[in-house]
């Protein structure tokens, strides 16, 4: 079988692998170097669980072979917290109860940190349109922006997090 | 009333949920995220026919794929050495008839596919990239046959058969209520109304598609399954029953789940393929649903097309509902589907109201799509949906106010408990200020104001009112029984209090989103006076965990909660017998608070729970005969089910231009009794709304005339956005259940069975000058572009 080789930076920790060129990113990440993490929900763009960031920019993990990332910087929700601290985003979904099985949670937040990047200050409205192509089955939706909204905040009032 | 005031020092707050850390950094583990050393990897061909006949299986060439371990057809399952996984059993029947075997799901098949999705080969490979390339491999010589889509065409002469057991596709003609006296009421009222309302089927779709993970070991004969499970202890039976393999050797563990709203409550053929199989190579296997088949095979909801009747009298005074139901099964029986559209749909179809008579008629017949069973709410929602279209209508047609017309047949709150006209006893129930405060939040007289004011404008604002009765905590067992039910409907808890005073409450029920660890904690901390963070809280395994039935029907709250408030209860009773022998005062002179068993009248003698724990396992100085330990079981049965309620109310504008809806509020007030943490209640109802309206708007599982799904991918169905899913208003009341020992009813499903008639009827309000008096969901733009185009006075309204 033929394979290439491809290096992967993900949360800062630099992978060198030897892949099948039709591996998808998002089952690299999980498979081969056990960022589990990122989920999968429908392997084709439209649910957003396996959003990570890819040289700063949210992707849908399923929609990109791996060899499409090669050199990239990749960020999953492994890579939020960091030093032992919850990301502003992490603790907005834990305290406004933004998740119920927490499944699309990973990718939902991945999305969520682009987007106070993009727009530090979102209306509400805002927050839904930026949100649209990430699916939720259990919350219905209104807590996840209850928890852009407070992470928002938080970031604002100087949290340790840009 | 309850048994103890639930208001305590965790019990009825919004505390930190005890499952988030995990879920929010990544670090739990979803099936599909386990592994075990020498895993390989399965992929199910599915047929691509709704109906047909297979002529020939050539599984050659997919033989020849590198890194393929083996593809197996139901005939090599039926030549192995292990027995060949039988029919996956219906697990509820009639109590007059038992649903045979011909219509239960079949693992396997080899000769003929009734649906598309049915299991028909399977690659075992070393990675899955290999084992679906090589299932494109594999020829099927298939035969195609007439199918069918619609229960109505299915009970034609000429339609295709789909089992010689039922000639006429007609499984069950299920008939409840008197018949007699309802056709009295319908005789001596006023007006009668009726409405019609065609069998939408809904795909569950929790994000997390099913999987499994299974090892065995030859030399033990131990088999373990790992699965996307709601109640692991049923999926062990069935499964015990389905591979003929003895329960105490099979393990199922539901590990982190993501989501499930009755889709994995059931059991299918791919878990029991994924199990056989690694028993079959003595190797761990693993399956995952890739989303089209999960939309192909996951057992749909719904599907129950209705025709309702209202009598009513001119003063607003419903006398008597009468409905003809065709539930549209699919293929199969699935398990617990014989319960929904009959016993559970006939308990809520007098609603809150106090009617004289009811009588309801319901066939189920086969058709070629996935088989359906219970999904968030079951056939509760149609029972509701009807019922409200239904006020909906009469009090249009009689020029009543449609809130007035729901005050007027309530139940009043001091004729509680209630026997209903469908045989159930309501527990309790104050539904007036429910309605009330909904009223007040949206502001009605004004807002009703505001429509006619808009109206002269050309502009629809639509107002829709849905008020609800909910049937939640399904037990007790013995009523379930009678009832046709194959299994106990009790929970089981235990409460370990390990010596050192730290708590594990091991629980039957099997949370997959709902927030068990916490809720179930907060119970227990309460109740044993200890550290919130000191309790943990175990489900999901059968070899932790020694009995259980399970998360679904909202019963974990009313059920589960009650085993472990019971357990916990036990535990205190073990601990004052304890106390009272080493501080030397008889049982009745200890108070127990706070987690300290203090003699009566002098508190400076006491031992806290922990203390007791300690000399519970020292066991050097316990009562005569006391066996040592601190661990209580309790296999909490409960008294009666029970019945939450509410209203909601949906406010939209229509663009009569081009149909666009736009929904301007959205108010609902529920209530479910007691609230554990009204976080999680308020989180549970928000959920309920958006599947809600969801079915209304937007979802609908469709098959063309051949059987072919329409709708098996993300992009064909219509789930709710974050931007089509409105900010949700949303208020409670709280009238405790006295049929458990914590006073809660259970939320889980409310909002699916408020939303859709709240949404279906704003819309009939607001085209009201149209001439349109009812709408079939979902209720998509276009249809209400179409109806409007279709009315008597076109899109310019009235004017
Ligand atoms: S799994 Fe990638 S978008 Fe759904
Ligand atoms: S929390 Fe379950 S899918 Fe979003």
């Amino acid at each position: 079988m033929r394979r290439e080789d491809v290096s992967l930076t993900v949360n800062g920790n630099e992978h060198e692998i030897s892949i099948e060129p039709s591996r998808l990113l998002v089952h690299t990440l999980r498979g081969e170097l056990g960022y589990t993490g990122t989920n999968i929900g429908c392997e084709s763009g439209v649910c957003g669980a396996c959003t990570v960031l890819m040289d700063g920019k949210p992707v849908k993990s399923c929609t990109l072979l791996t060899m499409q990332a090669d050199g990239a910087e990749i960020e999953t929700v492994e890579g939020l917290k960091t030093n032992g601290e919850l990301h502003p985003i992490q603790e907005g979904f834990s305290q406004e109860h933004g998740l119920q099985c927490g499944y699309c949670t990973p990718g939902m937040m991945m999305t969520a940190v682009d987007l106070l990047k993009q727009n530090p200050d979102p209306t509400r409205e805002e927050i839904r349109d930026g949100l649209e192509g990430n699916l939720c089955r259990c919350t219905g939706y209104q807590n996840i922006v209850n928890a852009v909204e407070s992470a928002a905040e938080k970031m604002h009032s100087g949290g340790s997090h840009e | 009333m309850s048994e103890t005031a639930p208001a305590g020092k965790y019990f009825g707050k919004t505390v930190e949920r005890k499952e988030d850390p995990e879920l929010i950094t990544g670090d739990a583990g979803y099936v599909d995220d386990l592994e075990e050393p020498g895993m390989c990897h399965i992929a199910i061909l599915r047929s691509q026919h709704g109906h047909a006949k297979i002529n020939d299986i050539d599984t050659s060439r997919a033989e020849e794929v590198e890194g393929v371990i083996d593809v197996l057809t139901a005939e090599d399952f039926e030549a192995a050495a292990l027995p060949t996984p039988g029919h996956i059993p219906v697990i509820w029947h009639f109590t007059d008839f038992e649903i045979p075997e011909a219509f239960w799901k079949r693992v396997i098949v080899g000769d003929r596919a009734r649906y598309q999705g049915e299991s028909i080969a399977v690659v075992i490979a070393e990675d899955r990239y290999t084992a679906y390339n090589a299932r494109d491999q594999i020829h099927v010589d298939y035969e195609p046959l007439d199918a069918v889509v619609s229960p109505f065409d299915a009970m034609e002469a000429d339609a295709p058969t789909l089992h010689d057991e039922a000639p006429d596709n007609v499984v069950f003609d299920w008939e409840e209520g008197d018949a007699e006296a309802t056709d009295e009421q319908f005789e001596a009222a006023d007006h009668t109304f009726s409405v019609e309302l065609p069998s939408q089927r809904i795909l569950p779709t929790s994000i997390e598609t099913r999987g499994a993970l299974a090892t065995y070991s030859g030399s033990s004969g131990k088999l373990e399954l790992q699965m996307t499970s709601q109640n692991p202890h049923l999926h062990r039976s069935l499964l015990s029953r389905v591979l003929d393999y003895p329960e105490h050797k099979i393990q199922v563990v539901a590990p982190d789940v993501g989501g499930g709203f009755g889709s994995k409550i059931y059991h299918y053929a791919d878990e029991a393929i994924t199990a056989w199989l690694a028993m079959y190579l003595e190797r761990p296997v693993k399956w995952i649903a890739p989303r089209s088949e999960a939309s192909q095979t996951d057992a749909h909801g719904r599907g129950l097309a209705q025709e309702g009747e209202l009598a009513i009298d001119d003063d607003g005074t419903v006398r008597a509902v009468r409905v003809t139901g065709h539930v549209d099964l699919g293929a199969y029986v699935s398990c617990l589907l014989p319960a929904l559209p009959t016993d559970e749909y006939w308990g809520v179809l007098s609603g809150p109201y106090d009617l004289n008579a009811a009588h309801c008629r319901i066939r189920g017949v086969l058709t070629n799509a996935a088989p359906v069973d219970a999904y968030r709410g079951a056939n509760l929602t149609d029972a509701t949906h009807l019922l409200e279209r239904l006020m909906k209508t009469a009090a249009t047609e009689l020029g009543i106010d449609p809130v007035e017309i729901r005050r007027r047949n309530f139940i009043s709150a001091d004729e509680f408990p209630f026997e209903t006209v469908t045989g159930m006893l309501y527990d309790s129930g104050d539904y007036e200020p429910a309605l009330d405060r909904a009223l007040e939040m949206v502001d009605y007289e004004a807002l009703r104001g505001r429509q006619a004011k808009l109206r002269e404008e050309g502009r629809y604002l639509g107002i829709g009112v849905a008020s609800f009765i909910e049937m939640s905590g399904l037990g007790p067992s013995a009523i379930c029984g009678m009832l046709g039910a194959q299994s106990g409907y009790w929970e089981n808890s235990t409460i370990r209090v390990h010596p050192s005073g730290t708590v594990t409450a091991f629980c039957g029920t099997s949370g997959h989103g709902q927030g068990h660890e916490t809720t179930f904690a907060q119970i227990v901390a309460d109740k044993l006076g200890v550290p919130y963070d000191d309790v943990e809280v175990v489900e999901g395994d059968t070899d932790q965990i020694a009995h259980g039935q399970g998360t679904y029907a909202s019963r974990s709250g009313p059920v589960g909660g009650g085993a472990v408030a019971r357990g916990a209860d036990k535990v205190v009773e073990k601990g004052r017998k304890i106390a009272a022998h080493q501080l030397e005062v008889q049982l009745e002179d200890i108070d127990f608070e706070d987690g300290a068993f203090a003699v009566t009248g002098a508190p400076d003698r006491s031992m806290t729970i922990q203390e007791i724990a300690a000399e519970a396992y020292l066991g050097h100085d316990l009562p005569d005969e006391m066996e040592p330990g601190l661990e209580e079981t309790s296999f909490y049965d409960p008294e009666n089910l029970t019945f939450p309620f509410g209203t909601h109310i949906a406010v939209v504008e229509i663009d009569p231009a081009t149909g666009e809806l736009e929904f301007v509020r959205y108010v609902g007030v529920d209530d479910c009794g007691e609230q554990i943490n009204p976080q999680i209640v308020e989180g549970q109802v928000q959920g309920g709304v958006a599947q809600g309206i969801g079915q209304a708007r937007s979802e609908a599982a469709v098959y063309d005339d051949r059987g072919n799904i329409r709708t098996a991918t993300l992009l064909d169905y219509g789930l709710p956005k974050t931007n089509t899913v409105p900010e949700l208003e949303l208020d409670s009341t709280v009238t405790p259940s006295p049929h458990n020992p914590i006073g809660v009813k259970g939320v889980g499903e409310a909002g699916t069975l408020a939303a859709p008639p709240a949404v279906v009827n704003a819309v009939v309000d607001a085209l009201e000058p149209f001439g349109i008096d009812h709408v079939n969901m979902p209720v998509t733009d276009e249809v209400i572009w179409t109806a409007i185009q279709e009315s008597e006075t076109g899109p310019g309204g009235e004017s």
